[in-house]
């Protein structure tokens, strides 16, 4: 299933947020925390999630800073703030009532159909 | 994974490293946590069996194009696209620390030349009109020893040049104060004016690191002179509203502060000035644009149209030329404007380009300014031989004919050259070299003139 790019871009910052919520991460690891809950369908551009991060880092959400594990290369990290936990609750409220909306819509249309022409268009 | 496979990655990756090095929206952390991602990927594909190779080019594909991560990078980091002067900005420790000791040595410089200028005043000779003269025939000596100094220690240049640049100061300062020169004598103007020429030109030997028989090194301190000139009026303008908050700051509260200015602020800022814009042409030189070489492009077109309309002028009018005695000097700084102009075009230019048709305009421009230069010589020599040879006319007239045949010879280059026979470089090598007449020159206005010229 391929998820338009538009819906992508705006579920990417609640995604990460609610990723490094459980715990500091880097790059790699949120990424394939994303695929892994969305079973693959919410497809990045592996290097586009960097200007996210250092954006989300900018606006104070996240901070990060270089680890070098012992034996290994150094590697950047992000955590989350209490301005990125706040930002969080807030974009889960939005995206709540977005998804209700959207609930509201599939069930009183029943089923999707597919789109027929109206009558006078087809006359 | 073999050893083998495990270079080729290495390799590769040493590879993509070199295409984000070459993006300036991407900085030097970037590329290296993008690199991370890359080889956890990697890992990750050859774990699940993939070869080293497929794994890095999917890896690859994945990460998107350079281009696209690039605009992405840009419109979060729209700071990069400016290039700014941060002063540790390498991210290794030696060069830092190099920066570091660069910016120390340079302050240390340019205290010692804002306290120079003050030197004299503890022997008695303050900054009034009684000593208006030893201050212009010195003001060269507080602020360029320090300014030599600064790039003798920069280049690590050897103990003979720093001799040889010793030297030539103590000769400078005992050609300013051995004769005895009144306040306003003619002498003494020209000394002032020309004693700052010979040691900038002494400057220009520490600039090169001693080697200043290099045509290169040689044109490097030509292109320092045009910046180090625009550098030191940015600095001066300034210079200049701190000077009126100053004195507006202080009067507000029935202070005056006039007497701090005059001998304090402005006389130890200009000479510390001329230390920091030194400084900020090299510190500044590889991250910016040359503004020089810009101004050229913008004003050789309009000097051009001034020029001939100012030759149309004269022979339309055909009034003849009705020229007063400072009338020389003018045309003097029109040749230097003009040479400026040559020069810093010439210094900008990829010397092995096409003639094209800028390369036009400054043939037209140094012929037209050549061809007014020759009808005012001949309207001025003949009226020279009757006001009799001054030190002042003398020296106007020096100075004309030097940099006329400058001029002349470089127009011809310039056509040689704009008509495919000769190559760009000659006329490069003429600029560079013609530099030694003009310390030759300074050197003999400033020892020769004043006892032809009976010290008047």
């Amino acid at each position: 299933m391929h998820i338009t790019k538009d819906l992508v871009a705006a579920s990417a910052t609640p995604l990460v947020l609610g990723i490094l919520a459980d715990g500091e991460s880097y790059g790699y690891a949120i990424l394939k925390q994303v695929n892994e809950l969305s079973g693959g369908n919410l497809e990045w551009t592996d290097g586009l999630l960097y200007p996210l991060l250092h954006r989300l880092e900018r606006v104070g959400h996240v901070k990060s800073a270089w680890e070098t594990p012992s034996g290994g290369r150094r590697r950047k990290y992000y955590r989350i703030t209490d301005q990125g936990r706040a930002e969080l609750t807030e974009q889960r409220r939005q995206w709540s009532a977005v998804v209700d909306a959207l609930r509201g819509v599939w069930n009183t249309t029943q089923s999707i159909k597919p789109i027929t022409p109206p009558a006078w268009e087809a006359g | 994974m073999t050893v083998e496979s495990d270079n080729d990655l290495e390799g590769q990756i040493a590879e993509w490293r070199a295409y984000t090095r070459r993006r300036r929206e991407l900085h030097h952390t970037d590329a290296e946590e993008l690199e991370d991602h890359l080889r956890s990927r990697i890992h990750e594909l050859t774990e699940a069996g993939l070869h080293a190779d497929e794994a890095f080019l999917i890896a690859v594909k994945r990460m998107g194009s350079l281009d696209e991560l690039s605009r992405e990078f840009a419109r979060e980091h729209s700071e990069r696209l400016w290039k700014q002067l941060v002063l540790p900005a390498e991210p290794d420790a030696s060069a830092t620390a190099r920066s570091r000791r660069e910016l120390t040595v340079m302050v240390a410089c340019a205290v010692v030349a804002a306290l120079a200028i003050k030197v004299p005043s503890w022997f008695g000779l303050d900054m009034s009109d009684d000593h208006a003269g030893f201050y212009a025939r010195n003001i060269s000596l507080f602020a360029l020893p320090p300014l030599a100094a600064y790039f003798a220690w920069q280049r690590r240049v050897g103990f003979r040049v720093v001799e040889e640049l010793a030297l030539l100061f103590v000769v400078g300062a005992v050609a300013a104060n051995a004769y005895p020169l009144t306040n306003d004598s003619q002498s003494s103007v020209l000394t002032a004016i020309h004693l700052p020429l010979a040691l900038w030109l002494v400057v220009g030997v520490a600039y090169v690191g001693g080697d200043w028989r290099s045509d290169r090194r040689r044109m490097d301190f030509i292109r320092f002179t045009g910046e180090w000139l625009i550098y030191f009026a940015l600095i001066g303008m300034g210079g200049g509203v701190l000077t009126a908050f100053t004195a507006g700051t202080f009067n507000a509260i029935g202070v005056d502060a006039a007497g701090f200015i005059q001998s304090w602020l402005l006389p130890c800022g200009a000479m510390a000035a001329v230390i920091v814009s030194a400084w900020l042409v090299e510190a500044k030189q590889s991250v910016i644009e040359n503004m020089a070489p810009v101004l050229t492009r913008v004003f050789t077109p309009l000097f051009a149209a001034t020029l001939l309309a100012f030759l149309v002028a004269i022979i339309w009018t055909n009034n003849g030329i009705d020229v007063e005695r400072d009338a020389l000097i003018l045309f003097d700084l029109l040749l230097v404007v003009v040479l400026g102009l040559l020069l810093y075009a010439i210094s900008a230019r990829n010397l092995t380009a096409r003639p094209g048709l800028f390369d036009r305009l400054q043939l037209a421009l140094v012929v037209t300014a050549l061809i007014i230069d020759i009808l005012i010589l001949v309207a001025i020599t003949g009226r020279i031989t009757e006001w009799g040879f001054t030190a002042n006319k003398t020296a106007a007239l020096g100075e004309n004919v030097i940099l006329l045949t400058n001029l002349a010879w470089s127009a011809w280059l310039l056509l040689g050259f704009v008509r495919g026979r000769m190559p760009f470089g000659r006329l490069e090598n003429w600029q560079t070299r013609y530099i030694f007449v003009y310390a030759v020159w300074a050197w003999t206005v400033v020892f020769v003139f004043p006892p032809v010229f009976d010290f008047a």
